[in-house]
């Protein structure tokens, strides 16, 4: 369960248990000004989404929490920071800071077991000390689960991951008051210290968590893909009656599984591999040589295969509450590169949307430019007589022009009041899975541009009371133009 | 008072105190919109003023709503007294504005202008829009700019967002105009009538925005809209419920839009010329009726008589039916034409047409109004006369180049179709003088004829005179025509508006004169090639003050002083020809320059015009369109100076030899002004070649 991005939650360890989180600080002081910079943005942009979800739970409950929020942006970053470039000086901090905090738990299970024997007499109404205890092991536990990760020396890529939130939400639930928990998340990802290019990958994870059931975010980038590779989502086979595998990430992201044992050279096929093989002798030659590895297994029922990802935290990862195996080889690879890899392939065409897989690149190649036909209410079509039909359905919707002639007219079409109850459904989930497709920051604008009747009051209603009110107008002032109307939305 | 003197600040070059003190002399407390009249005449407006003073504003109103008929007596009303000006002022609905500069001056004369032509303005820029939408906020309904440039979606858009009454809107030929035009278009919630011809460059999404956004559509021409697709199409019937009319022609449309183009249920009128993605089996898949379609245009179209008996059985109210260049009409196409029994008007021109074809429509139609066989190969005096002898209420009927018809058709029309109002029939030259006398002694309600090449003389033209009726003769080409025949023209065809003698050689001044003196009415009158005719005819013309469209091409005994009487008679010429007239020099330069304000369009071609005629004639403030090749007295400098001093030029035809010596940076300049260069490059041709050989050539020609 240890994870090395944890380590925000020192934030409200810093707030309780003052003494503890002291070292802490003083040992990740080398934040870089970039870390701080980007933390910048990822405020303005993530609670914009998430307070709908836990608007009521957590800005009522813990007002005390959101005003401490500067604190620990530096306790953050740095334990990345090291995990990037590691070093053994580092190694030691982080080792040294564990052995405080198994300490801090120490003192905290023996108060609880002295408070234990008065339970009885509160169970009705919970002393607020015990509360404050549980979130202080709350804290401390998520501190020394991300302070271990960050001890583990060869994640180079994973650096950028965030802790998937599945496996946040388990935890806090299990220490803290659900609210406290989730609030937590809300907070972790700002601090976070990602790289531009991940940052996308970021915005997922949080859509991933917080929206699951109606989100069509996910659906588009990722989870989508991660069925069609094989993720037995649909496929519910009780835990145990297959075998789990789980391949480490270096194999994963080999070029080659297959390797000569003789001379060591590497190939994508097994069939390759037994093809070089000839050249090694003739007994590598023989039909049975040659001949594909046969089942025999089809005598005795074999314990069907799947496999598991190496990272922790996520719901791939047979650790996972709700662990989802993914069916093949190829799968796992997919699903490593996609989710827990820097996106190293930008689109020549667009230049924004990256990927970590070259054939998703190759696909979204064939449908990058004008591939995006948009309605005014937002909503974007692959094809253009589904648009049209969109359009001839639904009463005052209209075809939306390319964003950049937009531009040119200097002024876009504001939104019309009158949608559909249903439209407005799609028409909000559309606009998450815009945002979170276009991560850089114009497009994100173009996005809104183009559907502003995602802004009405009405289309926000179904979440929102002041959601919105936490969206960090004054950012976005440069180009006001297109967000002129969002006072009326909020 | 304040409030004139604010009207009068507003006015640029004109000092407010002046106005003040003439205000102060007006004793009607309502002032005049200042603006245009010249202040010399001032004064004496004031003294006359009184003599007028019992007439009402709604007598004035009265008064001009009976001067429409010439531009002219607006102007003069204008000018009587201050009083008749502001009325002038605010009783003008529409405008037709020269200039487009000029408009912020023009619209605050004319407040209550609801029609904007700006059919003469080559260039209109935003600017000029957003001036219109300023000053017409709510009064504007109508908007023409089907033959402007250089204005873009910016302006149009001020258009629509600020007049809420704009209701018609022509952006027609503006090829350039793209989606973000017709996006600013859809933002006319009112509009009802748009013309979008040939705007190749908007796409289905432009016009999706307006299909949204114009829900009150009744018209909408696409012609030529390349860009379009089914979808947009589809769209646009979808949306625009309220469609009576919809031109679709030569457009990439297949069969998926037309299901619903026919649930349109007020259709009326639909143009689906030359689209070459309906086929039969567009037609045939048609499951829908439209009820309401009156008109129905197929011309061009390659659809069998299949599709064809299949969408005329789905369309049972057609009024009028265009066939124009559909492959054959046989006989079987009567079964389709059964159905409609409201059937008015059938156009078969450029058909391959049998008897048999022509004899069944005649039976299966009921009764026609209108009949086209322009250009019909097959057509027979038997086919002919079968349709006209059951159609006695035929007003209309085109034959022209159905070359095989004879006296015996000619005798059957006129027995039947005494009703005839319009008869068209160029080239048939086997009728001789007995069909032209049917013509003259049964047609006299026929108000249009148009015998051109054909073998009409002197006994058949008198016999026609007889139809008094007459407005527009059209005798080109007729060569055994001479004065004696055009004499009885002249003294009984009153009426007479158009007169076309092309060619007709044995015309002189006296058939002319002749013409002059019976016919007060005559506007355009075509003298060209008639050699004999001098400035005698010319000055006899000059007597018709509405005469507006002379061409006297190749006419080379008149000379200035002819067309100097016509241009002080004849103060409405709009279209002059002299080319060839060899010896028409400046002096009708300086007289055309000083009288004719409303010249328009004027060939030179071959005169003795030097410089100094050219820029006299570059005077005048609404000439747009000019052909001067072969003038000897022309040099480049002069022709560089007249063409900056014209402002107005829309079109400019010019030898190609003059290229190279006038500055590409002038052309430019006349060229962003909205003017277009034709350069010709012909030899010079002095001789005039004989009719006879003319005719032979022709002759020839047709043979081959």
């Amino acid at each position: 369960m240890d994870h090395k991005d944890r380590p925000t939650f020192g934030n409200s360890s810093e707030m309780n248990v003052p003494s503890g989180n002291l070292n802490a600080n003083q040992m990740f002081s080398r934040s870089g000004s970039r870390e701080i910079c980007f933390d910048d943005r990822s405020k303005q942009t993530i609670p914009e989404f998430t307070p709908p979800l836990h608007k009521s739970a957590l800005y009522s409950c813990r007002p005390e929490l959101i005003i401490a929020k500067p604190g620990p942006i530096e306790s953050s970053s740095f334990v990345n920071n090291q995990a990037m470039d590691w070093d053994p000086r580092a190694m030691l901090g982080n080792l040294s800071f564990l052995e405080q905090k198994v300490h801090q738990i120490q003192d905290i299970v023996g108060s609880i077991m002295k408070n234990g024997g008065q339970f009885p007499l509160h169970q009705v109404d919970p002393a607020p000390g015990q509360q404050l205890m549980n979130s202080d092991l709350t804290s401390i536990v998520i501190q020394l689960i991300s302070a271990a990760g960050a001890l583990l020396p060869s994640m180079r890529s994973a650096t950028a991951n965030l802790p998937s939130n599945p496996s946040v939400a388990p935890l806090a639930s299990i220490v803290g008051s659900g609210s406290n928990g989730s609030f937590q998340q809300n907070k972790l990802y700002p601090l976070v210290e990602t790289m531009n290019s991940e940052y996308d990958e970021l915005i997922k994870d949080v859509s991933d968590d917080g929206f699951e059931g109606a989100n069509t975010i996910a659906a588009e980038d990722q989870d989508v893909k991660d069925n069609e590779d094989g993720g037995l989502d649909g496929e519910n086979l009780p835990p145990g009656s297959y075998e789990v595998l789980q391949l480490e990430k270096e194999e994963i992201l080999a070029p080659h599984t297959h390797f000569c044992s003789i001379c060591g050279k590497g190939f994508k096929r097994d069939a390759n591999l037994r093809m070089h093989m000839r050249g090694h002798g003739d007994k590598y030659k023989t039909p049975a040589a040659l001949a594909k590895p046969t089942k025999e297994a089809s005598l005795e029922p074999v314990l069907i295969k799947r496999y598991s990802c190496p990272f922790l935290g996520c719901k791939r990862n047979k650790e996972h509450k709700k662990f989802q195996p993914l069916k093949t080889i190829l799968c796992v690879k997919n699903h490593y590169k996609r989710s827990h890899c820097a996106k190293s392939y930008t689109c020549r065409r667009c230049n924004t949307k990256k990927f970590s897989v070259l054939a998703d690149l190759k696909t979204h190649e064939k449908h990058c430019g004008r591939d995006k036909w948009l309605c005014s209410c937002g909503t974007t079509f692959s094809r253009k007589d589904k648009l049209f039909g969109h359009v001839a359905l639904f009463q005052g919707h209209s075809p939306a022009l390319p964003s950049d002639e937009i531009k040119g007219s200097g002024a876009s079409d504001q939104g019309r009041g009158s949608e559909a109850p249903t439209e407005v459904e799609t028409g909000g989930n559309n606009f998450m899975a815009n945002y979170i497709d276009n991560v850089d920051v114009l497009d994100f604008y173009k996005g809104f541009d183009n559907e502003p009747s995602n802004l009405s009051p009405l289309s926000f209603d179904p979440f929102n009371d002041g959601g919105l009110d936490e969206f960090p107008r004054a950012s976005f002032d440069p180009l006001e133009n297109g967000f002129s109307f969002l006072p009326s939305g909020s | 008072m304040e409030e004139a003197c604010d009207r009068c600040t507003t006015i640029p070059g004109r000092a407010p105190f002046e106005t003040l003190t003439l205000d102060l002399f007006s004793r009607k407390s309502n002032p005049v919109p200042c603006s245009a009249t010249r202040s010399k005449k001032r004064p004496r407006c004031v003294e006359e003023w009184s003599s007028f003073e019992p007439l009402t504003e709604e007598l004035l109103s009265l008064i001009l709503d009976k001067l429409d008929s010439n531009p002219f007596d607006k102007k003069a009303f204008s000018l009587v007294s201050r009083s008749f000006y502001a009325a002038e002022s605010r009783h003008r609905r529409m405008l037709r504005p020269l200039r487009s500069d000029l408009i912020p001056t023009v619209l605050s004369r004319y407040p209550s202008v609801t029609h904007l032509d700006f059919s003469l303005c080559p260039r209109v820029g935003d600017g000029s829009l957003a001036a219109v939408a300023g000053s017409l906020r709510s009064s504007v309904r109508s908007v023409d700019l089907s033959r402007s440039r250089s204005f873009s979606h910016v302006g149009i858009e001020s258009l629509a967002v600020n007049c809420a009454g704009l209701v018609e809107i022509n952006l027609s030929n503006r090829t350039d105009l793209d989606d973000l035009a017709a996006a600013a278009i859809g933002k006319a919630r009112n509009l009802e009538r748009l013309w979008l011809a040939r705007c190749k460059m908007v796409t289905d999404l432009g016009l999706g925005c307006i299909a949204v956004g114009c829900p009150k559509l009744r018209l909408l021409c696409l012609r030529w809209c390349l860009g379009l697709s089914d979808l947009g199409v589809g769209l646009v019937a979808v949306k625009c419920r309220n469609l009576r009319s919809l031109d679709l022609s030569y457009m990439m449309i297949t069969k998926k839009c037309l299901p619903s183009i026919f649930q349109l249920q007020y259709l009326e009128d639909l143009a689906l010329v030359g689209c070459v993605g309906i086929d039969d089996e567009a037609l045939l898949s048609l499951k829908q009726g439209c009820k309401s379609l009156e008109v129905l245009d197929l011309s061009n179209q390659r659809v069998s008589l299949l599709g064809l008996s299949s969408i005329l059985s789905r369309t049972p109210g057609l009024r009028q039916l265009s066939l124009a260049y559909y492959s054959l009409v046989t006989h079987s196409m009567s079964n389709g034409l059964k159905n409609l029994s409201n059937l008015q008007s059938i156009k078969l021109d450029g058909c391959q047409v049998t008897s048999a074809g022509l004899k069944s429509i005649g039976s299966s139609c009921i009764s026609l109004r209108e009949l086209s066989l322009s250009k019909c190969s097959g057509v027979t005096d038997e086919g002919l006369s079968s349709i006209v002898k059951k159609h006695k209420d035929l007003a209309k009927l085109d034959i022209t180049c159905c070359r095989n018809i004879t006296d015996v058709s000619l005798a059957s029309i006129t027995s039947s179709c005494t009703s005839l109002t319009s008869l068209r029939m160029e080239s048939c030259s086997l009728i001789s003088t007995e069909g032209f006398r049917l013509i003259g002694k049964s047609c006299h309600l026929l108000e249009e004829i148009d015998l051109t090449d054909n073998d009409l003389d002197n006994e058949g033209l008198k016999a026609l005179s007889h139809c008094h009726r007459l407005t527009s003769l059209k005798i080109g080409i007729c060569l055994k025509i001479n004065d004696e025949g055009l004499v009885h023209v002249g003294k009984s065809c009153p009426k007479l508006q158009e007169l076309d003698l092309y060619r007709t050689v044995g015309i002189t001044d006296k058939g002319v004169i002749e013409v002059a003196r019976g016919c007060p009415m005559l506007q355009m009158i075509n003298l060209a090639y008639c050699t004999g005719i001098t400035n005698e005819s010319l000055i006899s013309l000059s007597k018709c003050s509405k005469l507006s469209d002379l061409e006297i091409r190749g006419c080379p005994q008149v000379s200035s002083s002819g067309i100097s009487a016509i241009s002080v008679g004849c103060r409405q010429i709009t279209k002059l020809d002299m080319k060839k007239c060899y010896y028409i020099n400046d002096a009708a330069m300086l007289t055309l320059a000083r009288f004719s304000q409303n010249l328009r369009q004027i060939n030179l071609s071959y005169c003795s015009i030097t410089d100094v005629g050219l820029l006299a004639l570059a005077s005048i403030s609404c000439l747009q369109n000019m052909t001067i090749l072969h003038l000897a007295g022309l040099t480049p400098n002069g022709l560089a100076a007249s063409l900056l001093a014209c402002s107005g030029l829309t079109k400019v035809k010019l030898h190609s030899s003059f290229k190279s010596f006038i500055s590409q940076l002038l052309l430019q300049h006349v060229e962003a002004r909205g003017c277009s260069f034709q350069w010709i490059d012909k030899p010079f041709q002095v001789e005039l070649e004989p009719n006879e050989l003319w005719k032979q050539q022709s002759q020839d020609l047709f043979v081959e």
